[in-house]
């Protein structure tokens, strides 16, 4: 199956000199929702401006479905949409006339029921004749999905979707995107927001400098590159680990609160149950028994920072006992 | 050819005339009248005629030029500037539609409303003083050529333009002065010696001669060099904006 988008070696230099894209490689499925994950200046803006064909690329190629962008542009742009990262829309034409127009723009003959029903599922129904000043950001940001939807596009790329926009409304573009991939929508998005990436996307893509540091399933790469800990607090402080327990990777911290136990999450079959009934054995009694999982952001941020291997230590509470 | 692009791009720029009535047709037809007071009526009081015709008729053809110009460049320079300026211009360079397309579409827009602004001076100058046009295809095929032309240019200024100050750079400090020395108001054989052939010189002497033969038969110049050296213009600034979409420049980065 051809992939949505395949990028090979694709480099951008701008004029300034400056290398905003070290060659890169990267194939985006049909129908996913891939994420591509970066701090600012990363490389992700001109990544998606290039596929787009905002920007001319100094090296490499892309196919969007199988074709050239710059060979091929007439075929790949209609095949994409875009909602940039930044608000900019036409202030004084209304709701109705700029996504209306967008369509034309992309080649589509007029359709008022399809773009009836992108305004209706963006809950943009209401204000389809407001100028678009008078709109909130958010609303804003939902015209711009909207101009991006209006010509039914096979890819979108949504440029930092969430940026600036409140907690109800980012759930609500969450939920826009999954049923943008229940349509069959590829949907390629960037975002500096850990927790977005975590929450939507299939498969992840971490840049940094202009490179793609690592590309995976999440699942994967959260197992992969995640570490597990298990900590144990203790009914009684003990003032040293019995010896019956040595076998065990433990440390007692806390002064002598907690023992402590850290693993890779990939560890098939991690030494819980053992360790559990050794110490019972021993006559330690556990009051309280918590996992612990580096988050996504933990190993974002290891990646960026140059670790291979992520801290072990942990911040986010997966499980309480 | 994308037609769906084109005339997307035609009918957004057309509304937004629409939107700006005063400011697009009423406003240059009120300077127009206000031409034809102080030049027709006081100092045609003295000039009475020129080449036999009368004064106020002879200043027509300039003063429609005048407004085609700077019409033509104004709305088309504004037309890809604002885009650009508030970044809209995304979407254009996004879609799927080639640098031809969206000129016909810009620059056919700025053409059609200088067009129709130049013909709704032509009318209100035939109502104020008595007109005739001895070439009217002639008349017209000027007035579509130089509408478009100047047209291309101001897409050019506005591509050009970084910034509101370059935008009126252009049309201020150049194409004005060239129009009110181009002979608007006067027949280049009424300046002295050497300032006939420095005149020969400003390409806007030929458009306005050209056009202005259309009317009364009377030129300047031959009328086959005016029309010669209008598609020269033509020409030129449709190759100048096939090299700025070819590389690229100030469009992408």
């Amino acid at each position: 199956m051809t992939d949505a988008i395949a990028i090979e070696r694709l480099e951008k230099t701008y004029a300034s000199g400056f290398q905003a894209l070290k060659p890169v490689d990267l194939a985006v499925r049909r129908g996913e929702i891939f994420a591509l994950l970066g701090p600012n200046g990363a490389g992700k803006t001109t990544l998606i401006s290039i596929v787009c064909g905002i920007v001319n690329p100094t090296g490499g190629r892309v196919l969007v479905e199988g074709h050239d962008i710059l060979r091929q542009a007439r075929v790949t742009r209609a095949l994409i949409g875009l909602v940039p990262q930044e608000l900019t829309t036409d202030s004084f034409e209304s709701v109705i006339a700029t996504v209306t127009f967008s369509r034309g723009l992309f080649g589509k003959p007029a359709d008022p029921a399809h773009i009836e029903r992108v305004l209706r599922d963006l809950s943009l129904w209401d204000k389809r004749d407001t100028q678009i000043r008078y709109l909130s950001g958010g609303m804003k940001r939902r015209v711009l999905i909207a101009k991006a939807l209006s010509h039914e596009p096979k890819i979108l790329f949504l440029d930092e979707p969430t940026a600036g926009v409140d907690v109800e409304l980012r759930r609500d573009m969450w939920e826009i995107v999954r049923d943008l991939k229940r349509k069959g929508v590829t949907v390629v998005l960037t975002t500096h927001y850990i927790q977005e990436a975590e929450e939507m996307a299939d498969r992840i893509g971490v840049m940094s400098r202009g490179e793609l540091l690592v590309v995976d399933e999440k699942a994967n790469l959260m197992r992969r590159l995640g570490r597990k800990t298990l900590i144990l607090r203790l009914a009684e402080p003990l003032a040293a680990l019995p010896p019956a327990l040595s076998a065990y990777d433990l440390t007692l911290t806390e002064e002598g609160r907690t023992l402590t136990h850290a693993y890779a999450a990939t560890e098939d079959r991690p030494p819980v149950g053992p360790l559990l009934a050794d110490l019972g054995s021993a006559g330690v009694v556990v009051g309280d028994v918590e996992t612990r999982q580096s988050s996504l952001e933990d190993i974002f941020v290891d990646l960026v920072h140059g670790g291979d291997a992520p801290d072990s230590a942990p911040t986010t509470q997966e499980a309480a006992a | 050819m994308n037609w769906h692009a084109i005339r997307a791009i035609y009918f957004f720029e057309m509304a937004r005339t629409r939107r700006t009535l005063l400011q697009s047709i009423v406003a240059p037809v009120i300077s127009t009248a206000l031409y034809f007071v102080v030049f027709g009526a006081a100092i045609g009081g003295r000039i009475q005629e020129v080449d036999g015709v009368a004064y106020g008729a002879f200043i027509v053809p300039g003063l429609i030029m005048l407004s085609l110009l700077t019409q033509s460049i104004a709305n088309a320079s504004f037309a890809i500037y604002f885009p650009k300026f508030v970044g809209t211009i995304f979407e254009i360079l996004s879609a799927p539609i080639s640098a031809a397309e969206i000129v016909i579409g810009y620059v056919g827009a700025a053409a059609t409303k200088s067009l129709v602004l130049g013909l709704i001076i032509l009318g209100t100058a035939a109502l104020i003083v008595p007109l005739r046009i001895d070439h009217p295809g002639l008349m017209l095929l000027f007035l579509v050529l130089t509408a478009v032309t100047f047209s291309l240019l101001g897409f050019i200024i506005g591509i050009w333009a970084e910034g509101f100050e370059q935008l009126q750079l252009v049309p201020l400090l150049v194409v004005t002065p060239l129009t009110f020395l181009g002979g608007s108001f006067y027949s280049v054989d009424m300046l002295p010696g050497i300032w006939k052939t420095v005149a020969l010189f400003n390409p806007v002497v030929y458009l306005i001669s050209g056009f202005r033969w259309s009317f009364f038969s009377l030129s300047d110049v031959d009328v086959r060099i005016s029309l010669a050296a209008t598609f020269g213009f033509l020409f030129l600034c449709l190759a100048l904006v096939a090299w700025i979409f070819r590389t690229g420049y100030r469009l992408k980065k």
